[in-house]
């Protein structure tokens, strides 16, 4: 009943969904695994554990009684050995627990699954379950399906469009536990009364598309929506305009255009949650790139350093220069393979110096194609020479906020200058100055900060 | 691990594209075109452009590297295809010094002293060879017709009047294979179409800009050319004569001087279509590309100005 859809720009990135046939394996709980209390966007929360404990799988190590945060629980069982600041994933120090596992795998005693009658409960358990948004940006979940009152939500759209290149992480979900898909989308659909769910896909997932078609055969309100396979359609506004034909306002979110967006592998897992209560402790996570021995998909118990990940893939077939946890586009490039799995890690790459090492940038041509390639509608070239110039007048004309930071205009820019670099850069200096003018403002008034 | 593991902020991609690569595919472009013009007056006529070829690098290299001390960036190509633009605009028997001056006056002056490549507020093929029939009148305007050699006048000049009586127009389609009097490379417009269609194939160059020219160009002429009434003009002579086909593909398509955003692309070849047909057909001047490019080229930066395109999910307020 739908037809191709498209957004505008991209980039036609390369696909080499290199893994796609490797069923996931389960990799076996690691010597120790480190656990960050920051998995998500929002408040990080309190160490509920301390130096010497014994703890079990699904018990909580840390929690916040902030409402954006999400506690964050063991996904193993033994002995905390610290719990201090670490370098976690991101790049930035966080308080965290390191473990040393036991080996047994022993469930916490309270888990049980949550008893859920009314919105309200749903709710809460999804809060208890860990779940943050395991497409890539760890937005805790159950903020996410509350929107404010007197918003009307009238679609979920499910996220199975999984368009970076290497992951099949969502693709490997869709074929082994399409099952878990089905029951978390009617989950959503009946506590949160949402009429109808869109399950948008990229076109060259053709057996993950008749996988969910057929699962969905039954349902009238479920609708699986293929799409074109162009970079980046799996970005949340591009993703409901190719579904829904709804542009999220700048600055707005989808729930101001009656949707909610979820990623395809957290509606499975709160399907899993429901029916287990056994929270969010563990991973589906593509292992791929050039270096890596046998890509594979496993299942990792979050906080597993990298190094014992890729080591279970077979280790390195040739010295990496540059690993990412994520995918090539908008991944976050690891300084050490001592840094830990996270709930919303779903891909470690590994690549050598050729495709690692960036090529020398050289002068704009001005050639326009990162301006054809925004999907944003923005003018990467005018952003990248505002933000050089540190004038956040014209970054603010060139609505520098608006940017996704989804890579496409440095991916085609054939002269390789670092555009969505210079592009962050010029959001932190319109911030500041935004800052600047609120304190100058204040001062103007009479008002001491 | 004996190196450390490089850290750099996503994408961790790029595309096999590359600017060198750009500016090597508009220099196999032009090939047919200059291909037909050694065919047809001779192969003697490509040394005036392996002049101009040869001046644009002498003029980046002694403006950039030597003068004001900067890199020495030749290997991106684009001086060499200055220089075989600039060529490609020269009458066959300009005095080879001047060809090479033109080419050196337009990496230089044109290019190199507001910046060098992206920087440049003018084509400099086109700035250079303004200069230069602005400079050497005579020399510039000596036409010579392909197959005796003997010197005479262009098409758009006979359409004007300028020539004696007896001049005839070529038919329409001489002018479309090439052999008439002109510019080297202005002469076949199926070899220049050989090497637009390449362009467009690899996503060089795209075709708003130029199809909107020409349009613009044919639909003015028609209207306004003709000396009896109105919608009699000789529009077809117009579009195939002169520089129109070589300025619209490869001189208005330079990325450096033309707007970015759509509709400001729109803007500038309208504006180029309408200087053209002004020129042409109400001044002296028989042809009008050359001032038409670089009179667009210094507006660029005003249309850039006011049509900066709409954001994705930006208010219409």
């Amino acid at each position: 009943m739908f037809s191709k859809r498209f957004f505008r720009g991209g980039a036609a990135v390369p696909h080499r969904k290199t893994t796609a046939d490797c069923e996931t394996v389960v990799m076996p709980p690691p010597p120790k695994v480190v656990i960050p209390l920051l998995q998500h966007i929002g408040v990080i929360g309190e160490p509920k554990v301390q130096k010497g404990d014994a703890v079990k799988v699904g018990q909580i190590l840390g929690d916040s009684d902030k409402a954006m945060s999400a506690p964050v629980h063991s996904s193993v069982s033994g002995t905390v050995s610290a719990v201090d600041f670490m370098l976690w994933a991101g790049g930035v120090q966080v308080t965290s627990v390191e473990i040393q596992t036991d080996g047994k795998q022993e469930l916490h005693p309270d888990l049980k699954p949550p008893v859920v009658q009314s919105k309200q409960d749903f709710l809460k358990a999804v809060r208890d379950s860990g779940l943050v948004g395991l497409g890539g940006a760890g937005f805790p979940v159950h903020i996410k399906l509350a929107p404010p009152a007197g918003t009307k939500i009238d679609t979920l759209v499910v996220n199975a469009a999984e368009c970076e290149p290497y992951i099949t992480s969502d693709y490997r979900e869709i074929l082994e536990n399409g099952a878990n898909i089905l029951s978390g989308i009617e989950l959503v659909l009946r506590h949160l009364e949402i009429p109808r769910c869109l399950i948008g896909i990229e076109d060259n997932k053709p057996e993950a598309i008749s996988a969910l078609k057929k699962l969905c055969a039954g349902s009238k309100a479920i609708h699986v929506v293929t799409l074109p396979s162009r970079y980046p359609q799996g970005a949340e506004k591009m993703l409901i305009w190719a579904t829904t034909r709804r542009a999220v306002p700048a600055g707005k979110l989808p729930a101001d255009v009656g949707v909610i967006m979820m990623n395809v592998t957290s509606v499975s897992f709160l399907a899993e949650y429901m029916k287990t209560g056994v929270p969010l402790t563990r991973k589906k996570v593509t292992v791929a790139g050039p270096c890596v021995k046998e890509p594979k998909n496993v299942q990792v118990l979050i906080g597993t350093p990298l190094s014992d990940v890729f080591a279970f893939a077979g280790g390195f077939s040739s010295e990496p220069r540059k690993v990412i946890m994520g995918g090539p586009m908008m991944g976050v490039a690891q300084h050490s393979l001592e840094t830990n799995v996270v709930k919303h890690t779903n891909a470690l790459l590994a690549f050598g110096p050729e495709e690692g090492q960036l090529p020398p940038s050289t002068a704009c041509i001005r050639c326009g194609r990162c301006i054809t390639a925004c999907p944003m509608g923005l003018l990467p070239l005018e952003l990248n020479r505002s933000a050089l110039k540190n004038d956040p007048d014209s970054l603010g004309k060139f609505s520098v906020a608006t940017c996704i930071e989804c890579g496409s205009c440095s991916f085609v820019c054939p002269s390789k200058i670092q555009l969505v670099q210079a592009i962050r850069l010029g959001k932190t200096q319109a911030r500041l100055a935004a800052a600047r003018a609120a304190l100058a403002a204040k001062a103007a008034a009479g008002v001491t900060p | 691990m004996s190196s450390p593991l490089l850290v750099t902020s996503s994408p961790h991609l790029r595309a096999a594209d590359t600017s060198r690569r750009i500016m090597l595919d508009v220099i196999l472009a032009l090939i047919p075109a200059l291909g037909v013009a050694a065919w047809a007056f001779g192969a003697v006529v490509l040394i005036p452009v392996l002049c101009a070829v040869a001046g644009a690098i002498a003029g980046e290299y002694v403006m950039r590297v030597l003068i004001l001390k900067r890199d020495n960036r030749l290997g991106d190509l684009s001086a060499i295809v200055t220089g075989i633009l600039l060529g490609m605009n020269l009458p066959p028997s300009i005095p080879l010094p001047l060809a090479f001056l033109g080419g050196a006056l337009a990496t230089a002056f044109v290019k190199e002293l507001f910046g060098g490549l992206g920087m440049n507020f003018m084509n400099p093929a086109m700035g250079a060879r303004v200069f230069l029939f602005l400079a050497w009148p005579s020399a510039m305007t000596v036409w010579t017709a392909p197959v005796d050699g003997i010197a005479g006048p262009t098409p758009l000049a006979i359409l004007k009047g300028q020539e004696a009586a007896g001049a005839v127009l070529p038919d329409l389609w001489h002018l479309f294979l090439g052999d008439r009097g002109g510019c080297l490379g202005e002469t076949s417009v199926l070899a220049l179409l050989i090497g637009a269609a390449y362009l467009v194939a690899r996503r060089v160059i795209k075709l708003d800009v130029p199809l909107i020219y020409i349009a613009t160009v044919g639909v003015l002429t028609w209207i306004f050319g003709g000396k009896a009434a109105f919608f009699t003009g000789n529009f077809a002579v117009h579009l195939l004569s002169g520089g129109l086909i070589l300025g619209a593909f490869f001189m208005a398509t330079d990325y450096a001087t033309q707007p970015v955003s759509r509709m400001g692309k729109v803007v500038f070849a309208l504006g180029l279509g309408l200087v053209t047909a002004v020129i042409r057909l109400a001044t002296n001047y028989p042809e009008g590309v050359s001032f038409a490019i670089i009179l667009m080229n210094c507006l660029v930066p005003m249309i850039d100005r006011y049509t900066v395109p709409k954001a994705f999910g930006a208010s219409n307020a």
